[in-house]
């Protein structure tokens, strides 16, 4: 179009000007995209840098081999055995079906196994490998690896499944390992990462879970560099894991298979210690059942017959369960009457078969009464009028106190689940867990071991140890950690008058080898093999008529507990044996035999012969032993047939 | 002053031409072309053929197209505009009819020999159209209500046709590229400040209209606006775009991983790597120093660009070549706002970076008219 001159200058002018403004308006622009580059790559580099990385880089663990455990002779109580496994990986095996189905021509795979395999490769990215079948025989196993070629997709791999070889042995003490629970990681801080492994294998009771962190070693870790898909596409570097701890614990198989052979099938417990340096020897709670059920999953039936079970094989009772201690813990109430100076060895105390405190009738067992006695006499008859003297002489702070020198009302650090720690009851106590002042009654129950004491098997072993001794012995599980040795239980002096000590311990020979004792017919007869005793028969219901002094004729629940605590020798301790036969009966008539052959077993390293034994007893003996011979394993073989 | 008022005598003609082409301009096409070249041939892994070849034979084939359109004279395109948009506009509609599906919108012609796509057409053609517009509009006029709304048909018109493929992306460098000449040719800044007012009430329209039964953009526009706000709320979904080059830009740091190193690229963290996501490769391989390199590049071409076109005493000359360059800027600079997290993610390519062909074609065929304005730019006989 034709334009005047002056309109030409008017428009490129405008043009011009506008287009130094727009452009100014670019060039702005540009500055911000030159800003948010230096900003992004320049000030923030790092940051993006490690967020590539974290792209780029996978981290897989690799798992270590958990730490196996042996028994004080080096019989393997855990260990590892390969499982033999075969996983897939979608992307490799192109049609999924026809490789199953090939697959299932060579083996067979339980239907319900093949679904979860489906359902998990379906789920999982198409790298990552799924297990299609375990626990192969090696048959089966080769059988596989020679027709890889033809299974594209299919990758053998060896495992390792926890055993444990010594079966029911061992059960409460090793106890067994089972996959990681939401549970378990909510209930630990900072959980590894090894933990997150779907089904990757922790202790869940006893050693196995006390001693985890020993037992679990450390994770290795293989770092791989993958691309977007998920998809390895090279290897970066490799860190080996480290195998977990071996350890080795004190217990004797031997001794402890004897244990349970011989408390059979009631509910019943003992603890077997070292005095001389704390070793727990046997540590056995009966009915016991085998750990290897638990490992890769029980089934619903057998957990049920276990849980609901009236003798509760579940529990490990020698830990776990609380008794009154009963008179089992009148030398307690005598060393702290001594200690305390409120009685001399000689005086002499008149039981007329109850005593009555505050209108209360205190009952001793034997309603006919014991007439005069010193404590010595009062220990080995079991007078419980004596000790209610005692008791109205004593401070009830000075006795619990005298109490947890024994190690009861002790939580003792011994690697075993929920390790109670029963009570040895004052005023402070009392008024903390029940709201109530301290009565003297309270003091007059204490004394005979009943009332509010509680205490358990391995405390009552723990105490008798100490008297035997005369030295603070700790119980001690863990003999060697990678071959080092653990220091001994032994820690010092009980610092208590020995004469006290004596006494008592005099009583106890007495308890089981003079004619007066409560377990006289108990007693062994070769000098060497002689133990020092005390019986114990804890009251569990109110007696009312004289038909519920016998003890048959009250209902299972209702009975009384039957204890024994003994050490042997009893010149030269070394053997401290606690006994709790649940709701048994009398202690001297139901526990004091077990817990007696128990002594010898553990001197002879064998089970006693009837020579031992006094001879009116030694037909019941033999007839006994006849029937543990059954259930003694030959524990030389147990372990290697299982390694195999 | 159009080109009949001048001595045209001093126009060079025949072969002489060719040395009086915007030589910076070319050789800076050629360097952001050969960039482009490079980040291809890395981004297949080192495999030329995958992309950098296809790029090269169609830069050859724009460039050949370039020198065409350059040798022929500025007034026959002026005369062909409204050619040009007609046909554009067609083609439009027939891609309405007869497109080719991809990426849930309708935007590809199938010629057989290459994919057309008609948006791309459409961003030179309304350049030149509202360039010849302005050059017959008297300057008196150019404010006026009825001569400001019928340039504001013309890019209303495709607008609406390439929202409807749909193709956010394309329609806002189409309106904005618009607004640009307008402003340039004078129109008063009233108008400008009014659809700026009327532009934000939009905004706050489609914002209001999500989930009610009048919702103005379709859903995965509304979730790539979200993600453009907060990439995190989604990174494995539609924010993952967004993370991934942010990750892969920042990660390169002042000088980069190194040429085919980068490992967002080469491990397919990056979406699109080889066409709207090429600069985070670039950003990834060469660092902070490649990627300022880059811009240099552009903002020298768009610089050279605005100097020719003031140096140019014709309207349509000098509206054509401001119009082309700013349509390349928009291109360009909405593509790194976007990789940068600086705007939504709407789909549009690095200009002559990026692998496709149309939009290359097309970008070299708009420098070719600028080339053509300024071989054919009246002279002084000073030889101004």
């Amino acid at each position: 179009m034709r334009r005047s001159p002056n309109e030409i200058a008017v428009s490129s002018r405008r043009i011009t000007r506008r287009a130094f403004l727009l452009g100014t308006a670019q060039l702005g622009i540009m500055g911000v995209l030159g800003y948010r580059m230096r900003q992004l790559q320049v000030e923030e580099s790092e940051k993006f840098k490690l967020l590539a990385d974290e792209n780029r880089i996978n981290e897989r663990l690799i798992p270590p081999v958990r730490g196996l455990i042996f028994d004080r002779d080096g019989r393997p109580a855990a260990i590892n055995t390969p499982n033999y496994r075969l996983t897939m990986t979608r992307d490799q095996a192109g049609d999924v079906e026809t490789v199953l189905a090939d697959l299932q021509k060579l083996i067979a795979i339980e239907d319900d196994q093949l679904e979860k395999t489906r359902t998990e490769l379906k789920r999982r990215s198409p790298f990552v490998p799924v297990i299609v079948a375990q626990n192969l025989s090696w048959e089966e196993f080769s059988l596989v690896a020679a027709n890889a070629p033809v299974l594209p997709g299919i990758t053998t791999e060896v495992g390792f499944t926890r055993r444990y070889p010594l079966g029911k042995n061992l059960t409460h003490v090793v106890g067994y390992v089972g996959p990681v629970s939401d549970f378990d990681l909510s209930r630990i801080e900072d959980p590894d990462p090894l933990l997150q492994i779907p089904r990757y294998q922790i202790g869940k009771t006893g050693a196995e879970e006390k001693l985890e962190l020993d037992l679990r070693g450390k994770a290795g870790i293989q770092r791989n560099e993958v691309n977007a898909a998920g998809r390895v596409m090279r290897h970066l570097d490799r860190t080996e894991p480290t195998a977990g701890s071996e350890i080795q614990l004190t217990i004797d198989t031997k001794l402890q298979n004897y244990v349970l052979a011989r408390l059979g099938d009631i509910s019943a417990s003992c603890v077997v210690m070292d005095t001389t340096n704390g070793d727990l020897l046997a540590v056995a709670s009966t009915p016991t059942f085998d750990a290897n059920l638990f490992v890769g999953g029980i089934s619903v039936k057998d957990y049920n017959g276990l849980r609901d079970n009236k003798f509760g094989p579940l529990r490990a009772k020698a830990v776990q369960g609380i008794y009154p201690p009963a008179s089992t813990y009148k030398m307690i109430t005598a060393l702290a009457a001594l200690e305390a100076g409120v009685i001399t060895p000689t005086e002499q105390v008149e039981c007329k078969g109850h005593i009555e405190v505050h209108f209360n009738k205190f009952n001793c067992w034997n309603r006919g009464g014991h007439g005069k006695m010193a404590l010595q006499q009062a220990l080995m008859k079991s007078c419980d009028v004596y000790f209610y003297e005692l008791a109205q002489r004593l401070d009830n702070e000075d006795f619990a106190n005298m109490a947890r020198r024994f190690g009861i009302g002790v939580r003792h650090d011994v690697p075993l689940s929920a390790v109670q720690r029963g009570v040895a009851p004052d005023n402070a106590w009392k008024v903390e867990s029940k709201g109530e002042r301290w009565l003297l009654g309270d003091t007059i129950n204490a004394s005979i071991g009943q009332g509010f004491v509680l205490a358990s098997p391995l405390q009552l072993a723990v105490m008798t140890a100490r008297l035997g001794s005369g030295k603070i012995v700790n119980p001690r599980l863990v003999n060697t950690v990678d071959t080092i040795p653990q220091p001994s239980g032994v820690v010092g002096d009980l610092d208590v008058n020995p004469e006290h000590l004596a006494l008592v311990q005099k009583a106890m020979f007495g308890v089981a080898n003079r004619r007066a004792g409560t377990a006289y017919g108990t007693r062994t007869i070769w000098d060497k093999y002689k133990l020092a005793g005390k019986t114990g028969t804890a009251q569990v219901s109110r007696i009312r008529t004289a038909a519920d002094r016998n003890n048959a004729n009250r209902p299972y629940h209702l009975r009384d507990h039957a204890l024994f605590v003994s050490y042997a020798p009893f010149d030269n301790p070394k053997y401290a044996v606690s006994v709790v036969v649940e709701h048994g009966g009398s202690g001297g008539a139901v526990a004091a035999p077990i817990a007696r052959d128990i002594s010898l077993f553990a001197q002879m390293g064998q089970v006693p012969p009837v020579g031992a034994y006094p001879k009116n007893v030694r037909k019941k003996v033999a007839s006994e032993q006849s029937k543990i011979w059954q259930h003694l394993d030959d524990l030389d073989t147990i372990g290697t047939t299982d390694q195999a | 002053m159009s080109y009949l008022e001048h001595r045209i005598s001093v126009v060079p003609t025949g072969f002489r031409k060719i040395l009086a082409l915007h030589w910076p301009v070319l050789l800076l096409l050629s360097a952001i072309a050969g960039v482009g070249f490079l980040m291809l041939y890395s981004v297949a892994g080192g495999n030329a053929g995958q992309w950098a070849t296809p790029q090269m034979q169609r830069f050859m084939v724009g460039m050949f197209g370039l020198f065409l359109v350059a040798m022929t004279p500025i007034h026959f395109w002026r005369n062909v505009s409204f050619m040009a948009y007609a046909v554009a506009l067609v083609l439009l509609i027939v891609v309405e009819f007869f497109g080719v599906q991809g990426m849930g919108a309708q935007r590809w012609i199938d010629l057989g020999f290459m994919r057309l796509q008609p948006s791309e057409v459409m961003k030179i053609a309304l350049v030149m159209l509202l360039a010849a517009y302005y050059d017959w509009l008297p300057l008196h006029r150019t404010s006026r209500p009825f001569w400001v709304l019928l340039p504001l048909f013309f890019i209303l018109l495709p607008v609406l046709l390439v929202l409807r493929q749909p193709d956010l992306g394309t329609s806002l460098l189409l309106v904005m590229g618009g607004g640009a000449i307008m402003f340039l040719a004078g129109v008063h800044w009233a108008y400008f400040v009014t659809v700026i007012a009327a532009g934000a009430g939009m905004v706050y329209a489609i914002f209001e209209s999500r989930g009610e039964s009048w919702q103005l953009l379709k859903d995965y526009q509304y979730r790539r606006i979200d993600t453009f706000i907060d990439p995190s709320s989604d990174p494995l979904g539609a924010g993952y775009h967004i993370s991934q080059a942010k990750i892969a830009l920042g990660s390169g740091g002042w000088t980069g991983r190194g040429f085919m190193e980068g490992t967002q690229s080469r491990l397919n963290f990056l979406p699109e790597k080889h066409t709207d996501f090429i600069f985070t490769i670039l950003a990834e391989e060469f660092g902070f120093v490649g990627t300022i390199s880059l811009l240099a590049l552009y903002l020298l071409l768009t610089i050279f660009c605005i100097f020719a076109a003031t140096s140019m005493k014709d309207r349509f000359s000098s509206l054509v070549t401001l119009g082309i360059s700013i349509t390349f800027f928009l291109f360009f600079a909405v593509n790194m706002a976007m990789v940068m997290g600086l705007a939504p993610v709407v789909g549009v390519p690095l200009p002559l970076v990026s692998y496709g062909g149309s939009s290359m074609l097309i970008l070299l065929l708009g420098f070719g008219v600028m080339q053509s304005a300024y071989v054919h730019r009246p002279r002084s006989k000073s030889g101004q």
